[in-house]
Protein backbone atom coordinates (compact mmCIF):
# COMPACT_ATOMS: atom_id res chain seq x y z
CA UNK A 1 0.00 0.00 0.00
CA UNK A 2 2.79 2.35 0.96
CA UNK A 3 6.17 1.93 -0.62
CA UNK A 4 9.20 3.96 0.42
CA UNK A 5 12.01 3.74 -2.05
CA UNK A 6 15.47 4.96 -1.02
CA UNK A 7 14.17 8.16 0.55
CA UNK A 8 16.97 10.57 1.40
CA UNK A 9 17.10 14.13 2.67
CA UNK A 10 19.95 16.43 3.68
CA UNK A 11 19.80 19.84 5.28
CA UNK A 12 22.88 21.93 4.50
CA UNK A 13 24.96 18.80 4.12
CA UNK A 14 23.56 17.18 7.28
CA UNK A 15 22.03 13.86 6.30
CA UNK A 16 18.73 13.72 8.18
CA UNK A 17 17.40 10.66 6.33
CA UNK A 18 19.52 8.31 4.28
CA UNK A 19 18.38 5.67 1.83
CA UNK A 20 15.27 4.61 3.72
CA UNK A 21 13.22 1.88 2.04
CA UNK A 22 10.37 -0.26 3.27
CA UNK A 23 6.92 -1.42 2.26
CA UNK A 24 3.82 -1.30 4.35
CA UNK A 25 0.74 -3.43 3.67
CA UNK A 26 -2.89 -2.98 4.46
CA UNK A 27 -3.59 -3.92 8.06
CA UNK A 28 -0.11 -3.11 9.29
CA UNK A 29 0.46 -0.60 12.07
CA UNK A 30 4.07 0.48 12.06
CA UNK A 31 5.71 1.86 15.16
CA UNK A 32 8.33 4.27 13.89
CA UNK A 33 10.97 4.69 16.59
CA UNK A 34 14.18 6.60 17.01
CA UNK A 35 15.85 9.11 19.28
CA UNK A 36 15.19 12.83 19.09
CA UNK A 37 16.57 14.03 15.80
CA UNK A 38 16.76 10.54 14.28
CA UNK A 39 14.78 11.63 11.24
CA UNK A 40 11.27 10.36 11.97
CA UNK A 41 9.45 13.62 11.31
CA UNK A 42 11.59 14.34 8.27
CA UNK A 43 10.60 10.96 6.82
CA UNK A 44 6.93 11.53 7.48
CA UNK A 45 7.06 15.02 5.96
CA UNK A 46 8.55 13.59 2.80
CA UNK A 47 5.89 10.89 2.57
CA UNK A 48 3.17 13.49 3.19
CA UNK A 49 4.47 15.65 0.35
CA UNK A 50 5.36 18.55 2.62
CA UNK A 51 9.08 18.16 2.07
CA UNK A 52 10.71 17.15 -1.18
CA UNK A 53 13.12 14.22 -0.95
CA UNK A 54 16.59 14.80 -2.40
CA UNK A 55 16.56 11.31 -3.84
CA UNK A 56 14.05 8.49 -3.69
CA UNK A 57 10.30 8.33 -3.78
CA UNK A 58 7.30 7.22 -1.79
CA UNK A 59 4.31 5.65 -3.50
CA UNK A 60 0.82 5.32 -2.09
CA UNK A 61 -1.24 2.74 -3.98
CA UNK A 62 1.18 3.30 -6.85
CA UNK A 63 0.86 7.11 -6.84
CA UNK A 64 4.21 8.81 -6.50
CA UNK A 65 4.48 11.64 -4.00
CA UNK A 66 7.14 13.21 -6.21
CA UNK A 67 5.65 13.04 -9.68
CA UNK A 68 1.96 12.76 -8.80
CA UNK A 69 1.77 14.66 -5.55
CA UNK A 70 -1.87 15.64 -5.39
CA UNK A 71 -3.16 12.19 -6.25
CA UNK A 72 -0.90 10.68 -3.60
CA UNK A 73 -1.86 13.30 -1.01
CA UNK A 74 -5.52 12.46 -1.49
CA UNK A 75 -4.73 8.98 -0.16
CA UNK A 76 -2.83 10.15 2.90
CA UNK A 77 -3.97 11.38 6.27
CA UNK A 78 -1.20 13.29 8.03
CA UNK A 79 -0.96 14.47 11.62
CA UNK A 80 2.12 16.72 11.81
CA UNK A 81 4.26 16.71 14.94
CA UNK A 82 2.69 18.89 17.62
CA UNK A 83 -0.63 18.90 15.75
CA UNK A 84 -0.47 22.49 14.45
CA UNK A 85 -3.95 23.95 14.04
CA UNK A 86 -5.55 27.23 13.04
CA UNK A 87 -6.09 28.74 16.45
CA UNK A 88 -8.72 31.21 15.31
CA UNK A 89 -11.02 28.45 14.09
CA UNK A 90 -13.31 26.13 15.99
CA UNK A 91 -12.93 22.36 15.54
CA UNK A 92 -16.09 22.40 13.44
CA UNK A 93 -15.00 25.15 11.04
CA UNK A 94 -11.53 23.61 10.88
CA UNK A 95 -12.88 20.22 9.88
CA UNK A 96 -15.20 21.82 7.33
CA UNK A 97 -12.25 23.64 5.83
CA UNK A 98 -10.34 20.38 5.46
CA UNK A 99 -13.39 18.72 3.93
CA UNK A 100 -13.70 21.55 1.40
CA UNK A 101 -10.02 21.27 0.59
CA UNK A 102 -10.56 17.58 -0.10
CA UNK A 103 -13.34 18.53 -2.49
CA UNK A 104 -16.19 16.89 -0.54
CA UNK A 105 -19.71 18.04 -1.33
CA UNK A 106 -22.01 19.22 1.44
CA UNK A 107 -23.56 15.86 2.21
CA UNK A 108 -20.26 13.99 2.23
CA UNK A 109 -18.81 16.76 4.35
CA UNK A 110 -21.51 16.51 6.99
CA UNK A 111 -21.24 12.73 7.19
CA UNK A 112 -17.44 12.82 7.42
CA UNK A 113 -17.33 15.62 9.99
CA UNK A 114 -19.92 13.94 12.20
CA UNK A 115 -18.06 10.65 11.97
CA UNK A 116 -14.67 12.01 13.01
CA UNK A 117 -16.15 14.16 15.77
CA UNK A 118 -17.51 10.97 17.28
CA UNK A 119 -14.33 8.96 16.57
CA UNK A 120 -11.99 11.54 18.07
CA UNK A 121 -14.41 12.31 20.93
CA UNK A 122 -14.47 16.04 20.46
CA UNK A 123 -18.24 16.57 20.40
CA UNK A 124 -18.12 18.64 23.58
CA UNK A 125 -15.78 21.29 22.15
CA UNK A 126 -16.76 21.60 18.48
CA UNK A 127 -17.89 25.21 18.87
CA UNK A 128 -15.01 26.44 21.01
CA UNK A 129 -12.08 28.38 19.52
CA UNK A 130 -9.14 26.01 19.12
CA UNK A 131 -6.90 28.50 20.95
CA UNK A 132 -8.85 27.80 24.16
CA UNK A 133 -8.63 24.01 23.96
CA UNK A 134 -6.36 21.92 26.14
CA UNK A 135 -3.39 20.19 24.55
CA UNK A 136 -5.10 16.83 24.58
CA UNK A 137 -8.18 18.15 22.84
CA UNK A 138 -6.03 19.91 20.23
CA UNK A 139 -4.25 16.66 19.51
CA UNK A 140 -7.60 14.96 19.04
CA UNK A 141 -8.83 17.69 16.71
CA UNK A 142 -5.66 17.19 14.66
CA UNK A 143 -6.29 13.45 14.61
CA UNK A 144 -9.89 14.04 13.52
CA UNK A 145 -8.55 16.13 10.65
CA UNK A 146 -6.14 13.42 9.59
CA UNK A 147 -8.83 10.73 9.32
CA UNK A 148 -11.55 13.00 7.90
CA UNK A 149 -11.30 11.75 4.32
CA UNK A 150 -10.88 8.13 5.43
CA UNK A 151 -7.46 7.77 3.76
CA UNK A 152 -5.92 4.33 3.14
CA UNK A 153 -2.59 5.53 4.56
CA UNK A 154 -2.20 7.33 7.88
CA UNK A 155 0.94 9.12 9.04
CA UNK A 156 0.70 10.07 12.69
CA UNK A 157 3.65 11.93 14.16
CA UNK A 158 3.49 11.44 17.93
CA UNK A 159 -0.31 11.20 18.08
CA UNK A 160 -0.48 10.31 21.76
CA UNK A 161 1.99 12.93 22.95
CA UNK A 162 0.32 15.05 25.60
CA UNK A 163 -2.68 12.81 26.11
CA UNK A 164 -3.77 11.52 29.50
CA UNK A 165 -3.85 7.73 30.03
CA UNK A 166 -7.54 7.52 29.29
CA UNK A 167 -7.23 9.43 26.04
CA UNK A 168 -4.17 7.42 25.06
CA UNK A 169 -6.20 4.30 25.41
CA UNK A 170 -9.03 5.83 23.38
CA UNK A 171 -6.62 6.75 20.59
CA UNK A 172 -5.15 3.25 20.64
CA UNK A 173 -8.64 1.80 20.37
CA UNK A 174 -9.45 4.11 17.48
CA UNK A 175 -6.28 3.09 15.67
CA UNK A 176 -7.01 -0.58 16.28
CA UNK A 177 -10.49 -0.10 14.84
CA UNK A 178 -9.15 1.59 11.72
CA UNK A 179 -6.15 -0.70 11.28
CA UNK A 180 -7.78 -3.51 9.32
CA UNK A 181 -8.17 -1.56 6.07
CA UNK A 182 -5.36 0.96 6.36
CA UNK A 183 -1.61 1.14 6.47
CA UNK A 184 -0.59 3.26 9.46
CA UNK A 185 2.73 4.74 10.55
CA UNK A 186 2.95 6.01 14.11
CA UNK A 187 5.98 7.67 15.59
CA UNK A 188 6.22 7.67 19.34
CA UNK A 189 8.60 7.93 22.26
CA UNK A 190 6.30 5.99 24.54
CA UNK A 191 7.69 2.51 24.11
CA UNK A 192 5.09 0.88 26.35
CA UNK A 193 2.34 1.60 23.89
CA UNK A 194 4.19 0.00 20.99
CA UNK A 195 3.23 -3.65 21.68
CA UNK A 196 -0.36 -2.61 22.33
CA UNK A 197 -0.67 -0.58 19.17
CA UNK A 198 1.76 -1.77 16.53
CA UNK A 199 2.19 -4.94 14.52
CA UNK A 200 5.64 -3.96 13.32
CA UNK A 201 8.49 -1.77 14.49
CA UNK A 202 11.12 0.13 12.53
CA UNK A 203 13.90 1.82 14.43
CA UNK A 204 15.95 4.50 12.72
CA UNK A 205 19.06 6.22 13.90
CA UNK A 206 20.84 9.07 12.22
CA UNK A 207 18.39 8.70 9.37
CA UNK A 208 19.22 5.04 8.72
CA UNK A 209 17.11 2.00 9.46
CA UNK A 210 18.66 -0.14 12.21
CA UNK A 211 15.82 -2.58 12.86
CA UNK A 212 12.65 -3.82 11.19
CA UNK A 213 10.89 -6.42 13.36
CA UNK A 214 7.70 -7.34 15.14
CA UNK A 215 7.41 -5.74 18.61
CA UNK A 216 7.72 -9.18 20.22
CA UNK A 217 10.90 -10.05 18.34
CA UNK A 218 12.40 -6.71 19.16
CA UNK A 219 11.55 -7.08 22.85
CA UNK A 220 12.98 -10.61 22.87
CA UNK A 221 16.27 -9.41 21.42
CA UNK A 222 17.37 -7.95 24.76
CA UNK A 223 16.88 -9.18 28.30
CA UNK A 224 15.36 -5.93 29.52
CA UNK A 225 12.54 -5.95 26.97
CA UNK A 226 11.67 -3.28 24.45
CA UNK A 227 13.36 -0.37 26.16
CA UNK A 228 16.67 -2.17 26.56
CA UNK A 229 16.47 -3.44 23.00
CA UNK A 230 15.86 0.09 21.74
CA UNK A 231 18.74 1.58 23.70
CA UNK A 232 21.09 -1.22 22.65
CA UNK A 233 20.18 -0.78 19.00
CA UNK A 234 20.64 2.92 19.01
CA UNK A 235 23.95 2.88 20.86
CA UNK A 236 25.26 0.03 18.70
CA UNK A 237 24.50 2.06 15.63
CA UNK A 238 26.74 4.79 16.99
CA UNK A 239 29.50 2.33 17.78
CA UNK A 240 28.77 2.22 21.52
CA UNK A 241 27.98 5.10 23.89
CA UNK A 242 24.74 6.88 22.98
CA UNK B 1 -7.91 18.34 -17.15
CA UNK B 2 -11.36 19.28 -15.96
CA UNK B 3 -10.79 17.50 -12.67
CA UNK B 4 -7.57 19.38 -12.19
CA UNK B 5 -9.24 22.72 -12.80
CA UNK B 6 -12.05 21.90 -10.40
CA UNK B 7 -9.49 20.81 -7.83
CA UNK B 8 -7.78 24.18 -8.07
CA UNK B 9 -11.12 25.97 -7.80
CA UNK B 10 -11.98 23.91 -4.70
CA UNK B 11 -8.70 24.93 -3.13
CA UNK B 12 -9.21 28.61 -3.91
CA UNK B 13 -12.70 28.55 -2.43
CA UNK B 14 -11.75 26.62 0.69
CA UNK B 15 -8.73 28.82 1.40
CA UNK B 16 -10.61 32.04 0.61
CA UNK B 17 -13.34 31.10 3.09
CA UNK B 18 -10.90 30.15 5.78
CA UNK B 19 -8.82 33.29 5.44
CA UNK B 20 -11.85 35.54 5.33
CA UNK B 21 -13.21 33.97 8.50
CA UNK B 22 -9.76 34.44 10.07
CA UNK B 23 -9.94 38.19 9.35
CA UNK B 24 -13.32 38.46 11.01
CA UNK B 25 -12.72 35.95 13.82
CA UNK B 26 -10.67 38.60 15.61
CA UNK B 27 -11.28 42.35 15.51
CA UNK B 28 -8.46 42.66 12.93
CA UNK B 29 -10.65 43.34 9.91
CA UNK B 30 -12.97 45.70 11.78
CA UNK B 31 -10.10 47.70 13.23
CA UNK B 32 -8.39 47.76 9.84
CA UNK B 33 -11.47 49.07 8.07
CA UNK B 34 -12.25 51.64 10.77
CA UNK B 35 -8.73 53.07 10.79
CA UNK B 36 -8.55 53.09 7.01
CA UNK B 37 -11.82 55.03 6.73
CA UNK B 38 -10.76 57.43 9.46
CA UNK B 39 -7.33 58.19 8.01
CA UNK B 40 -8.66 58.50 4.48
CA UNK B 41 -11.36 60.84 5.77
CA UNK B 42 -8.96 63.04 7.69
CA UNK B 43 -6.52 63.27 4.78
CA UNK B 44 -9.20 64.08 2.26
CA UNK B 45 -10.92 66.58 4.54
CA UNK B 46 -8.02 68.32 6.23
CA UNK B 47 -5.05 68.01 3.92
CA UNK B 48 -6.91 68.37 0.64
CA UNK B 49 -9.55 70.86 1.85
CA UNK B 50 -12.20 68.80 0.19
CA UNK B 51 -15.14 71.15 0.61
CA UNK B 52 -13.27 74.41 0.15
CA UNK B 53 -12.37 73.56 -3.41
CA UNK B 54 -16.13 73.49 -3.90
CA UNK B 55 -15.91 71.28 -6.96
CA UNK B 56 -18.05 68.17 -7.22
CA UNK B 57 -14.96 66.11 -7.74
CA UNK B 58 -13.47 63.19 -5.81
CA UNK B 59 -9.93 63.94 -6.99
CA UNK B 60 -8.65 64.97 -3.55
CA UNK B 61 -10.13 61.73 -2.17
CA UNK B 62 -8.55 59.39 -4.74
CA UNK B 63 -5.26 61.28 -4.53
CA UNK B 64 -4.54 59.59 -1.19
CA UNK B 65 -5.41 56.03 -2.21
CA UNK B 66 -1.95 54.94 -3.39
CA UNK B 67 -0.27 56.47 -0.36
CA UNK B 68 -2.64 54.87 2.09
CA UNK B 69 -2.65 51.51 0.33
CA UNK B 70 1.12 51.57 0.55
CA UNK B 71 0.75 51.23 4.34
CA UNK B 72 -2.59 49.52 4.74
CA UNK B 73 -2.32 46.73 2.18
CA UNK B 74 0.92 45.26 3.57
CA UNK B 75 -0.75 45.41 6.99
CA UNK B 76 -3.67 43.42 5.65
CA UNK B 77 -1.46 40.89 3.88
CA UNK B 78 1.29 40.47 6.46
CA UNK B 79 -0.27 37.56 8.32
CA UNK B 80 -1.26 35.54 5.24
CA UNK B 81 1.87 33.36 5.12
CA UNK B 82 4.04 34.48 8.02
CA UNK B 83 1.52 33.36 10.64
CA UNK B 84 1.11 30.08 8.87
CA UNK B 85 4.86 29.45 8.92
CA UNK B 86 5.14 30.55 12.51
CA UNK B 87 2.31 28.36 13.81
CA UNK B 88 3.44 25.35 11.76
CA UNK B 89 0.06 25.13 10.04
CA UNK B 90 1.83 25.53 6.69
CA UNK B 91 2.80 21.91 7.14
CA UNK B 92 -0.84 20.98 7.31
CA UNK B 93 -1.69 23.21 4.38
CA UNK B 94 1.06 21.78 2.19
CA UNK B 95 -0.12 18.25 2.93
CA UNK B 96 -3.58 18.93 1.51
CA UNK B 97 -4.35 17.78 -2.05
CA UNK B 98 -4.86 21.31 -3.35
CA UNK B 99 -2.72 23.17 -5.84
CA UNK B 100 -0.32 25.71 -4.43
CA UNK B 101 -1.25 28.47 -6.90
CA UNK B 102 -4.84 27.92 -5.77
CA UNK B 103 -3.85 28.47 -2.15
CA UNK B 104 -1.89 31.58 -3.07
CA UNK B 105 -4.84 32.99 -5.04
CA UNK B 106 -7.35 32.08 -2.33
CA UNK B 107 -5.35 33.89 0.32
CA UNK B 108 -4.95 36.99 -1.83
CA UNK B 109 -8.65 37.03 -2.68
CA UNK B 110 -9.53 36.95 1.01
CA UNK B 111 -7.39 40.02 1.74
CA UNK B 112 -8.73 41.64 -1.41
CA UNK B 113 -12.28 41.07 -0.22
CA UNK B 114 -11.56 42.93 3.00
CA UNK B 115 -9.97 45.75 0.99
CA UNK B 116 -13.02 45.85 -1.28
CA UNK B 117 -15.29 46.11 1.73
CA UNK B 118 -13.22 48.99 3.11
CA UNK B 119 -13.39 50.73 -0.25
CA UNK B 120 -17.15 50.14 -0.52
CA UNK B 121 -17.65 51.76 2.86
CA UNK B 122 -16.28 55.05 1.51
CA UNK B 123 -19.61 55.47 -0.34
CA UNK B 124 -20.63 58.54 1.73
CA UNK B 125 -17.92 60.48 -0.12
CA UNK B 126 -19.47 59.56 -3.42
CA UNK B 127 -22.89 60.60 -2.21
CA UNK B 128 -21.62 63.89 -0.86
CA UNK B 129 -20.00 65.00 -4.13
CA UNK B 130 -23.30 64.36 -5.83
CA UNK B 131 -24.98 66.61 -3.30
CA UNK B 132 -22.38 69.32 -3.93
CA UNK B 133 -23.19 69.45 -7.61
CA UNK B 134 -23.38 67.41 -10.77
CA UNK B 135 -20.56 64.92 -10.61
CA UNK B 136 -18.97 62.83 -13.32
CA UNK B 137 -20.13 59.50 -11.93
CA UNK B 138 -18.60 57.49 -14.74
CA UNK B 139 -15.17 58.88 -13.96
CA UNK B 140 -15.73 58.20 -10.25
CA UNK B 141 -16.84 54.61 -10.89
CA UNK B 142 -13.77 54.12 -13.05
CA UNK B 143 -11.49 55.51 -10.37
CA UNK B 144 -13.04 53.20 -7.79
CA UNK B 145 -12.52 50.28 -10.12
CA UNK B 146 -8.87 51.13 -10.71
CA UNK B 147 -8.37 51.76 -7.01
CA UNK B 148 -9.61 48.27 -6.27
CA UNK B 149 -7.33 46.77 -8.92
CA UNK B 150 -4.41 48.77 -7.52
CA UNK B 151 -5.23 47.53 -4.01
CA UNK B 152 -4.85 44.00 -5.35
CA UNK B 153 -1.39 44.79 -6.69
CA UNK B 154 -0.32 46.26 -3.32
CA UNK B 155 -1.72 43.17 -1.59
CA UNK B 156 0.28 41.01 -3.97
CA UNK B 157 3.46 42.71 -2.76
CA UNK B 158 2.48 42.26 0.89
CA UNK B 159 1.54 38.60 0.42
CA UNK B 160 4.78 37.77 -1.39
CA UNK B 161 6.80 39.42 1.38
CA UNK B 162 4.79 37.49 3.95
CA UNK B 163 5.83 34.23 2.30
CA UNK B 164 9.48 35.05 2.93
CA UNK B 165 9.39 35.21 6.71
CA UNK B 166 7.80 33.75 9.81
CA UNK B 167 7.40 37.17 11.41
CA UNK B 168 4.39 39.17 10.34
CA UNK B 169 6.01 42.39 11.61
CA UNK B 170 8.96 41.81 9.30
CA UNK B 171 6.56 41.00 6.48
CA UNK B 172 4.82 44.31 7.10
CA UNK B 173 8.00 46.35 7.16
CA UNK B 174 9.47 44.81 4.00
CA UNK B 175 6.09 45.04 2.32
CA UNK B 176 5.86 48.76 3.07
CA UNK B 177 9.39 49.39 1.83
CA UNK B 178 8.73 47.69 -1.51
CA UNK B 179 5.32 49.34 -1.79
CA UNK B 180 6.90 52.72 -1.05
CA UNK B 181 9.45 52.29 -3.84
CA UNK B 182 6.70 51.34 -6.26
CA UNK B 183 4.63 54.33 -5.27
CA UNK B 184 7.29 57.00 -4.95
CA UNK B 185 8.79 56.14 -8.35
CA UNK B 186 5.99 58.21 -9.88
CA UNK B 187 6.07 61.04 -7.37
CA UNK B 188 6.94 64.34 -9.12
CA UNK B 189 9.56 64.92 -6.43
CA UNK B 190 11.34 61.70 -7.37
CA UNK B 191 10.80 61.78 -11.13
CA UNK B 192 11.99 65.41 -11.09
CA UNK B 193 15.17 64.53 -9.24
CA UNK B 194 15.86 61.56 -11.49
CA UNK B 195 15.19 63.64 -14.60
CA UNK B 196 17.62 66.37 -13.55
CA UNK B 197 20.26 63.81 -12.69
CA UNK B 198 19.96 61.36 -15.57
CA UNK B 199 17.90 63.18 -18.12
CA UNK B 200 14.14 63.32 -18.62
CA UNK B 201 14.08 59.93 -20.31
CA UNK B 202 15.18 58.23 -17.10
CA UNK B 203 12.56 60.08 -15.06
CA UNK B 204 9.82 58.99 -17.42
CA UNK B 205 11.09 55.44 -17.50
CA UNK B 206 11.04 55.17 -13.72
CA UNK B 207 7.57 56.66 -13.58
CA UNK B 208 6.35 53.91 -15.88
CA UNK B 209 6.87 51.44 -13.04
CA UNK B 210 5.01 53.47 -10.52
CA UNK B 211 1.56 52.69 -9.21
CA UNK B 212 1.02 56.43 -8.89
CA UNK B 213 1.44 57.07 -12.60
CA UNK B 214 -0.95 54.36 -13.69
CA UNK B 215 -3.55 55.28 -11.13
CA UNK B 216 -3.51 58.95 -12.11
CA UNK B 217 -4.42 58.22 -15.70
CA UNK B 218 -7.53 56.46 -14.46
CA UNK B 219 -8.58 59.49 -12.47
CA UNK B 220 -8.85 61.52 -15.64
CA UNK B 221 -11.85 59.40 -16.46
CA UNK B 222 -10.35 57.35 -19.25
CA UNK B 223 -9.99 53.63 -18.86
CA UNK B 224 -6.48 53.12 -20.02
CA UNK B 225 -5.86 49.56 -20.98
CA UNK B 226 -2.19 50.11 -20.28
CA UNK B 227 -2.83 50.94 -16.64
CA UNK B 228 -5.12 47.98 -16.20
CA UNK B 229 -2.61 45.66 -17.80
CA UNK B 230 0.14 47.10 -15.65
CA UNK B 231 -1.63 46.32 -12.39
CA UNK B 232 -2.91 42.95 -13.59
CA UNK B 233 0.54 42.01 -14.83
CA UNK B 234 2.16 43.18 -11.66
CA UNK B 235 -0.28 41.21 -9.50
CA UNK B 236 0.33 38.09 -11.59
CA UNK B 237 4.06 38.50 -11.11
CA UNK B 238 3.58 38.81 -7.34
CA UNK B 239 1.40 35.70 -7.26
CA UNK B 240 4.00 33.74 -9.20
CA UNK B 241 6.79 34.90 -6.89
CA UNK B 242 4.61 34.11 -3.88
CA UNK B 243 4.05 30.57 -5.18
CA UNK B 244 7.77 30.10 -5.83
CA UNK B 245 8.66 31.36 -2.34
CA UNK B 246 6.31 28.82 -0.75
CA UNK B 247 7.32 26.06 -3.13
CA UNK B 248 10.92 26.73 -2.22
CA UNK B 249 10.13 25.74 1.36
CA UNK B 250 9.29 22.23 0.28
CA UNK B 251 12.98 21.80 -0.39
CA UNK B 252 13.60 22.17 3.34
CA UNK B 253 14.65 25.78 3.84
CA UNK B 254 12.79 27.16 6.81
N1 LIG C 1 14.21 22.29 8.03
C1 LIG C 1 15.33 21.82 8.59
N2 LIG C 1 16.51 22.45 8.41
C2 LIG C 1 17.64 21.96 8.95
N3 LIG C 1 17.71 20.84 9.68
C3 LIG C 1 16.56 20.17 9.90
C4 LIG C 1 15.32 20.62 9.37
N4 LIG C 1 14.35 19.74 9.74
C5 LIG C 1 14.99 18.79 10.47
N5 LIG C 1 16.31 19.03 10.57
C6 LIG C 1 17.29 18.18 11.25
O1 LIG C 1 17.13 16.87 10.80
C7 LIG C 1 17.29 15.94 11.85
C8 LIG C 1 16.08 15.05 11.94
O2 LIG C 1 14.98 15.78 12.45
P1 LIG C 1 13.55 15.15 12.68
O3 LIG C 1 12.64 16.25 13.05
O4 LIG C 1 13.19 14.33 11.52
O5 LIG C 1 13.80 14.21 13.94
P2 LIG C 1 12.76 13.33 14.74
O6 LIG C 1 13.21 11.92 14.63
O7 LIG C 1 11.40 13.63 14.34
O8 LIG C 1 13.02 13.83 16.23
P3 LIG C 1 12.01 14.05 17.45
O9 LIG C 1 11.88 12.75 18.13
O10 LIG C 1 12.73 15.02 18.31
O11 LIG C 1 10.75 14.57 16.89
C9 LIG C 1 17.55 16.77 13.10
O12 LIG C 1 18.91 16.79 13.35
C10 LIG C 1 17.05 18.14 12.74
O13 LIG C 1 17.78 19.13 13.41
MG1 LIG D 1 9.80 14.40 15.22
Amino acid sequence: MLDLDALSKSFDGYRAVTDLSFELDKGEVLGFLGQNGAGKSTTMKMVAGVLEPDIGDARVLGQSIVSNRREAQRLIGYLPEGAPLYRDMTPLTFLRFLADAHGMDRIARKTAVDRVIADARIASVTGQPISTLSKGFRRRVGLAGAILHDPPVLLLDEPTDGLDPIQKRAVRALIARMAHNKAIIISTHTLEEVPAMCSRVIVIDHGRMVADKSPDDLAASASGGLEEAFITLVSEARGGGA
Amino acid sequence: MRGRFEGTLNGIKAVWRRELSAYFATPVAYVFIAIFLLVLGVFTWELSNFFETGAADLGPFFYWHPWLFMLFMPALAMRLWADETNAGTSELLLSLPISLPGVVIGKLLAAWSVAALALALTFPWWISVNILGPADNTAIALSYFMSLIMAGAYLGVGAAMSALTRSSVLAFVTGVVVAFLLTAAGWPLVTGAVSSLLGSGAGDAIAQFSFLTHFETAQRGVLELRGLLFFAGFLTLCLILNTLFVEHRRSGVQ
